[in-house]
C-alpha cells in the first residue's frame, strides 16, 4: 500500500483550499524556476528514467513521446493537455482539475519548458463547467503571480496558458480529435502518420498529453526519477489514481502504486464487493473500452499495463467497474455498445457501420433472440472492426464484445437455449 | 528515391509517393473509394488496407507515404481479411437496389463488391434509410446509398472553392448535405457525381434515361466555352445522353463545368431540321435543291461587295475555311467572327492567345485580371486558379466592377485609369507586378469590345513589356476566349481586310443598304433586329437569334454531330468527333457550303472533309492538331490610343445562357431561374 509520503495528489479529496497559497503550502511551485533552468535535457531525461507511462489509457511512455519534438523549428510548438475525460467510469482528472489544478499548471509549464512549446491549450470536457471556472481561475492566479507568461517563475522562458471548453463528444478526447475540435472543426480523428509531434495543433509540432500525465510531472522533476521509478513494477512505475465503481461499498478515487493487486485494491480503498467478494461477478478493470474480466482472473491479477495486457484486458485510465453476481452481464455490454454506436464520428467505414452492428446484435443476445452462431458471427465483426480504423475507438468498441464472449459465452447461450424452448413452448400451448 | 517491398518484389518510386501509388506503379491494384488523386487523401473509407511487415495493424495505402525498406503484402490473409470486412460493412447499410440505380453497371462499390464482398449478407438487422437532399436542378440525391466517403465535400471545398457542403451527424447518422437546404452554387458542381462511387449523387437530368452499357461513346471536345474540355460524348441512338469529361492534364485535367455537361438537352429542342425560305412574314419548308438553287440566283445578281459574312461562336474551323472560300469566289471581303465587337489584332497570334496555357497557371505567382471573371467566363481556368492559389504564394488582382470567385482577389480599380495609372507604373500594384517571378496579365473580352478596346489591348501589350511579362521562358500575356471558334477564326484569318467592315460596320451597311446580302454561320450573338432590307441567310443548327431574322435557313450541324477542328483561348489545335447525325434535313456545315458552290457553278477544291481539312491546313499550317503546344511569337499588336475612364463591365450574367444550345436547354433555364442569373431572388429548396 502506497505510503502517505509517497502520494502526490495530497489534495485530491479537496480536504484543503485549491487556490495558489494552499497549493504553495502542500509544496507545490516551489523551486520551479530551478527546474525550468536545468534545462530542456534534464526534464525530459527526467521523465524518461522515471519510466511514467501516459495515463490517459493508451500508456505510451511520456518521456519519449516528448523526446519526438523538434529542437529546432521554424513554426511553433505547442502543448495540449487532454481534460476531455469522458471514458465511462473514469472521474480522476475532474479531482485534479478541481481540487489539485496547480499540480496541473506548474506542470504544464515544466512540460512546455521540456519540449520548448510557447503556448499551451487545455482543452477541457464541456460538461465540467464548474471545473473549467476553477480551472480558469487557477490559471489567472498563476498569471498574477508571474508564474505564467513572459519570463514565467523569473525563469526567462515565455509560455502562456489556455483553457478551451469542449463541446461533450467523447471523440473529441482522441489526441487527433482533440485537436482538430481544438482547431473549430469537426472533432474527427486524423490520419497518423504524420504524428502531432511533427503535424498537429495548426499544422505545428504538439504534444498531447492527459491531465494526469502533466499533473505528476513536477513532483517526478523535484523528488527525483529514481523515486518514482522505485514505485511499482519495473516498465510500470510510479503511483496512479484508481476510480472504483460499481458494486462496491465505498466507491472512491485513489491514489496508489502501480501493480497492486485488483483484489487488494477493491477491498482495502473500496470497502469490498457488496455482499462480500464471494458475489463478485466481474471486474472492467480500466475504464469501459477494455475487456471485461471474469471472477476467476480478478483473484490475483495486478493492476498495471503489461499483467492487465497479459490476461488479454488493459490497464487504459485505470477506472475500475466492479460488478456483482446481481448484475446482468450481457446486458451491460450491450449498454456499451450502444455508447460507442452514439460516439463513433462516423468518418471511417468499419467504425461507423460496425459499432451500429455489434450493438443491435447485442441488443438480440440480451434477449436471447439470436441463433448460437450469431456469437462467433458477432466475434467475427468485432475482429473485422479492431484494428482497422483510423483511431482507436473501433477498437474500443469491438474489445468489450470480445471480452464478453472470451468470458462470458455459456451464459449467452443459455439465453438463447432459453428463449428458444419458452417461444417452443408457447407454440405448444397454443 | 525510397525503395520497398511490395508482395516480393522489390520496386524504387519517387519520394513522396504514396504506398498505393507505389503498387500501382507495378500494376498492382488496390482497391478505394474515398481516395481521389486530385483531392485531399482522407483515408477514411479504409478499402485500401494492405499489411505492413512490423506494424500490428494494417495500414491505409492511399495516405502512407512510401518509406525505404518497407515490406508491404498486398494479398496476404490479413490484408485480404480487412477488404472483406470493410467490403461487408459498405454492403450492410447500402441498399440493393442496383437494377434500379443510375450508377448501376459504372459503380465502384458494384465492381469492387464483384472482387471482394460475400455471396450472402451476415447482416440480418434493419437497414440505414436516409432522406434525400435537394441540391438544386443538376444532381439527383439517393442518399441511403451514400458510403460517407467525402470526395463531394472534398472536391466542392477545395477544387470548386465553396463550402457549401459537409458531413452533419456522427457515427450512423451522420450525413452529407448542405445544412440549410440550398441548391449547391458552383459551376463545376456536377463533377461530384463523376466522383461519387456510389449512385448517391447522380444527374438529375440524366436520371432513368439509359444504362450506361447502351451507350456509344465518343471521345470528343467541348465547345460551350473557348476552354476546349476534353469531353466523351455518351449516345444511345440519334441522340447524346449525357457528356463526360475526358482526362488532359494540360487542358481540364478531369473537371468539366456544368454547362459543358447539361446543356447537351439543348441539342433536341429548338432545331432547325430542314431548308426555309421566308415569303413575306412566314417561313415556309423548301428542299435542298430548291433553296440552294435560289440562294446561288440571289448571291450571283449581288456584286461581291454588297455581300458580307458573320462567322458564329461555335463554328468549326473547317466550315469558317469554307465560308472564307466561297465568298472569296463571290468576291466579298468583308468577314468578321468577333460577334462581341472585341477589339482583337489577327496580325499577331500572340496578341490574342493565352500565351501563359492553362498548365502554365501552376507556375505563374500574381495574376492581374482585366474585365474577366474566369469563374463565368471559363469555369475550368477558374478552378486551376483556385488550384494555384491554394498552393500558396499567389496574389490575383483586378481591374473592373467587383465580383465574387473561388480565391480572395484584390480589386485595383474600376477603369481605365486604373488600367492607365498601372501601364504607367504609378499604381501601388505595379511594383508587385514588377517583384514577381511569374506574373500573368488575363484580358477579358469585355474589355476589348469597347470603343477604346484596341487601345486596352495596346495598353496590356504595353504591360506586359514593361513589367517583363513576355520572355524566353515565359509569357504572361493572355486573352481569354469565351467562344469555341474564335482563335481558330482568327488563325484562319476570318476578319475584314484593312479598311473593311468589321462587325458593326456589316450591321450598320444592312441598314443603310450598303450590304445587300448578309451571311450568318451559326451567328447568334448579334444584333439582328434592324437589319434593314438585308437578304439574310443563316446556316446554323438552332431556332434561335439569327434565323429569326433570316430569309433562308440552312440548317446545320451541332459540335456533337460533326467532325472538325476547334481551337482553344491558349491556341491548343483539338478535334471534335461526330458522336450522332444532324437532325431531319440537316446536314453538316463544310457539305452545305460545298453544295451552295456547286449551285454556284465555281464548286469548292473539295469533295470530302479529310480533303477540306488538307487543304486548310495547307494554307494554315498551324491548324494542324499537335499534342503540344508551340508558344505563339511576339509582335505589334493593338492600337495606342486614349483609354477611357469608363468602368470594365464583368460578365456574369449569361452563364447559363451564353450560347444557342445552352438557351435551348431546359436544364440550363432551370439554373438560370434557380441561381437567378439576371432574374429576381433565387428560389431554394427551402422556398418549399
Amino acid at each position: 500500500m502506497l505510503a502517505d509520503r509517497d502520494r502526490i495528489f495530497t489534495n485530491l479529496y479537496g480536504g484543503e483550499d485549491w487556490s495558489l497559497a494552499a497549493a504553495r503550502r502542500r509544496g507545490d511551485w516551489e523551486g520551479t524556476r530551478e527546474l525550468i533552468l536545468k534545462g530542456r535535457d534534464f526534464i525530459v531525461g527526467a521523465i524518461k528514467d522515471s519510466g511514467l507511462r501516459g495515463r490517459g489509457g493508451a500508456g505510451f511512455p511520456t518521456g519519449l513521446k516528448w523526446s519526438f519534438m523538434p529542437k529546432e523549428s521554424d513554426k511553433p510548438s505547442y502543448l495540449v493537455v487532454n481534460a476531455d475525460e469522458s471514458e465511462p467510469g473514469t472521474c480522476k482528472d475532474r479531482d485534479i482539475l478541481r481540487n489539485d489544478p496547480h499540480k496541473l499548471i506548474e506542470g504544464c509549464l515544466l512540460a512546455a519548458a521540456g519540449m520548448g512549446a510557447g503556448s499551451g491549450y487545455i482543452y477541457i470536457r464541456g460538461e465540467f463547467y464548474n471545473e473549467a471556472r476553477r480551472l480558469e481561475a487557477a490559471i489567472e492566479e498563476a498569471y498574477a503571480a508571474g508564474l505564467l507568461g513572459q519570463n514565467a517563475c523569473g525563469s526567462g522562458f515565455d509560455f502562456s496558458l489556455y483553457l478551451h471548453r469542449g463541446a461533450g463528444a467523447y471523440i473529441c478526447g482522441e489526441e487527433t480529435g482533440l485537436l482538430e475540435s481544438l482547431e473549430g472543426k469537426k472533432g474527427m480523428p486524423r490520419l497518423k502518420p504524420p504524428f502531432p509531434a511533427a503535424v498537429g495543433l495548426y499544422g505545428c509540432p504538439t504534444t498531447v498529453n492527459n491531465v494526469e500525465t502533466i499533473a505528476v510531472v513536477p513532483t517526478i522533476l523535484r523528488r527525483g526519477a529514481s523515486w518514482f521509478a522505485a514505485l511499482g513494477r519495473p516498465r510500470n512505475t510510479g503511483t496512479k489514481i484508481f476510480c472504483l465503481s460499481g458494486h462496491v461499498n465505498e466507491p472512491c478515487n485513489v491514489e496508489e502504486e502501480m501493480g497492486i493487486p485488483l483484489r487488494e485494491l477493491i477491498e482495502k480503498h473500496a470497502g469490498g464487493v457488496r455482499g462480500g467478494w464471494d458475489n463478485l461477478l466481474a471486474v472492467i478493470p480500466g475504464g469501459s473500452s477494455v475487456p471485461v474480466l471474469p471472477k476467476s482472473i480478478c483473484e490475483e491479477v495486478l493492476m498495471d499495463f503489461d499483467s492487465l495486457a497479459a490476461v488479454k484486458s488493459g490497464l487504459g485510465t485505470a477506472a475500475v467497474i466492479v460488478m456483482d453476481k446481481s448484475t446482468d452481464i450481457v446486458k451491460a455490454i450491450a449498454r456499451l455498445s450502444k455508447f460507442y454506436k452514439h460516439e463513433s464520428c462516423g468518418q471511417c467505414t468499419p467504425c461507423r457501420e460496425g459499432t451500429g452492428w455489434l450493438w443491435r446484435v447485442m441488443e438480440r443476445m440480451v434477449k436471447g433472440e439470436a441463433e448460437e452462431e450469431e456469437i462467433d458471427a458477432l466475434l467475427a465483426v468485432s475482429y473485422e472492426i479492431e484494428g482497422h480504423t483510423i483511431c482507436a475507438l473501433g477498437d474500443a468498441a469491438a474489445w468489450p464484445v470480445q471480452g464478453l464472449i472470451r468470458h462470458f459465452r455459456p451464459e449467452m447461450e443459455r439465453r438463447i437455449k432459453e428463449r428458444r424452448g419458452s417461444a417452443a413452448g408457447a407454440r405448444r400451448a397454443a | 528515391m525510397p525503395k520497398l517491398s511490395i508482395d516480393g518484389r522489390e520496386v524504387e518510386v519517387p519520394a513522396g509517393v504514396t504506398v498505393m501509388q507505389a503498387c500501382q506503379s507495378i500494376g498492382i491494384e488496390i482497391p478505394h473509394f474515398c481516395f481521389h488523386e486530385r483531392l485531399a487523401i482522407a483515408g477514411n473509407c479504409r478499402m485500401c488496407l494492405v499489411e505492413m511487415q512490423k506494424s500490428p495493424k494494417p495500414i491505409a495505402s492511399c495516405a502512407m507515404p512510401a518509406a525505404d525498406g518497407m515490406v508491404i503484402f498486398t494479398d496476404s490473409p490479413k490484408a485480404k481479411a480487412a477488404r472483406h470486412g470493410v467490403m461487408e460493412f459498405l454492403l450492410i447499410n447500402h441498399p440493393l437496389d442496383c437494377p434500379i440505380c443510375d450508377q448501376g453497371g459504372e459503380c465502384d462499390l458494384q465492381d469492387e463488391a464483384m472482387a471482394y464482398g460475400f455471396d450472402r449478407g451476415r447482416y440480418v438487422d434493419a437497414k440505414r434509410a436516409v432522406s434525400d437532399k435537394e441540391f438544386g436542378p443538376l444532381i439527383a440525391t439517393h442518399m441511403t446509398r451514400c458510403i460517407h466517403c467525402t470526395r463531394c465535400i472534398r472536391f466542392l471545398t477545395d477544387v470548386a472553392g465553396v463550402e457549401e457542403l459537409g458531413a452533419t451527424g456522427r457515427g450512423e447518422e451522420m450525413e452529407i448535405g448542405t445544412f440549410v437546404e440550398r441548391a449547391l452554387g458552383s459551376e463545376l458542381s456536377g463533377n461530384i457525381i463523376d466522383l461519387c462511387p456510389v449512385g448517391a449523387l447522380t444527374s438529375k437530368p440524366y436520371a432513368f434515361l439509359a444504362r450506361s452499357w447502351e451507350l456509344g461513346k465518343t471521345e470528343s471536345i467541348d465547345v460551350l466555352d473557348a476552354v476546349g474540355s476534353n469531353i466523351r460524348l455518351d449516345a444511345r441512338g440519334q441522340r447524346v445522353m449525357r457528356v463526360l469529361p475526358r482526362l488532359n492534364e494540360e487542358v481540364n485535367e478531369e473537371w468539366i463545368s456544368d454547362k459543358t455537361r447539361f446543356a447537351v438537352d439543348g441539342l433536341s429542342r429548338g432545331r432547325l431540321d430542314r431548308p426555309y425560305v421566308r415569303r413575306g412574314e412566314r417561313l415556309y419548308e423548301v428542299g435542298w435543291r430548291d433553296v440552294l438553287d435560289l440562294l446561288a440566283q440571289r448571291l450571283k445578281a449581288v456584286p461581291g461587295e454588297r455581300i458580307a459574312a458573320i462567322a458564329g461562336d461555335l463554328c468549326d474551323a473547317e466550315s469558317i475555311f469554307a465560308l472564307k472560300e466561297l465568298m472569296k469566289g463571290l468576291g466579298a471581303f468583308d468577314l468578321d467572327c468577333r460577334q462581341d465587337g472585341a477589339k482583337l489584332d489577327a496580325r499577331q497570334r500572340a496578341g490574342y492567345l493565352f500565351n501563359t496555357s492553362i498548365a502554365g497557371i501552376d507556375k505563374a505567382d500574381l495574376c492581374l485580371l482585366i474585365a474577366a471573371n474566369p469563374r463565368f467566363e471559363a469555369p475550368i481556368i477558374n478552378a486551376r486558379l483556385r488550384k494555384r492559389f491554394l498552393a500558396g504564394g499567389f496574389r490575383v488582382g483586378a481591374i473592373g466592377a467587383a465580383f465574387e470567385t473561388t480565391y480572395p482577389v484584390e480589386n485595383l480599380g474600376a477603369g481605365g485609369e486604373a488600367l492607365a495609372l498601372l501601364a504607367a507604373g504609378e499604381h501601388a500594384w505595379a511594383k508587385a507586378l514588377r517583384q514577381a517571378k511569374n506574373a500573368m496579365i488575363v484580358l477579358g473580352q469585355r474589355a476589348l469590345a469597347r470603343p477604346d478596346g484596341a487601345a486596352v489591348l495596346a495598353a496590356a501589350k504595353r504591360m506586359a513589356e514593361d513589367f517583363a511579362l513576355v520572355r524566353e521562358d515565359w509569357n504572361g500575356f493572355n486573352i481569354l476566349h469565351k467562344a469555341a471558334a474564335r482563335v481558330g477564326a482568327l488563325d484562319l484569318g476570318f476578319v475584314p481586310p484593312e479598311g473593311g467592315r468589321d462587325v458593326a460596320a456589316i450591321l450598320e451597311g444592312c441598314r443603310r443598304g450598303a450590304i445587300e446580302v448578309l451571311y450568318l454561320l451559326g451567328a447568334d450573338e448579334i444584333e439582328t433586329k434592324d437589319l434593314g432590307s438585308a437578304f439574310v441567310v443563316y446556316q446554323g443548327h438552332h431556332g434561335d437569334r439569327g434565323a429569326e431574322r433570316a430569309d433562308v435557313i440552312l440548317p446545320g450541324a451541332a459540335y456533337t454531330e460533326k467532325d472538325g477542328t476547334y481551337v482553344n483561348t491558349e491556341g491548343r489545335v483539338q478535334r471534335a468527333r461526330r458522336a450522332v447525325f444532324p437532325p431531319g434535313e440537316a446536314r453538316e456545315d463544310w457539305a452545305i457550303l460545298r453544295a451552295l458552290s456547286a449551285a454556284l457553278g465555281a464548286p469548292l477544291p473539295f469533295d470530302t472533309l479529310s480533303a477540306l481539312r488538307a487543304l486548310m491546313i495547307e494554307a494554315h499550317p498551324r491548324l494542324e492538331e499537335s499534342e503540344c503546344l508551340e508558344p505563339a511569337p511576339w509582335g505589334a499588336f493593338g492600337v495606342e490610343g486614349a483609354l477611357s475612364p469608363d468602368p470594365f463591365a464583368i460578365p456574369t450574367e449569361d452563364f447559363y445562357s451564353s450560347d444557342p444550345i445552352s438557351r435551348a436547354s431546359p436544364t440550363m433555364a432551370e439554373c438560370r431561374r434557380v441561381f437567378g442569373m439576371g432574374s429576381p431572388p433565387a428560389r431554394t429548396g427551402t422556398h418549399g
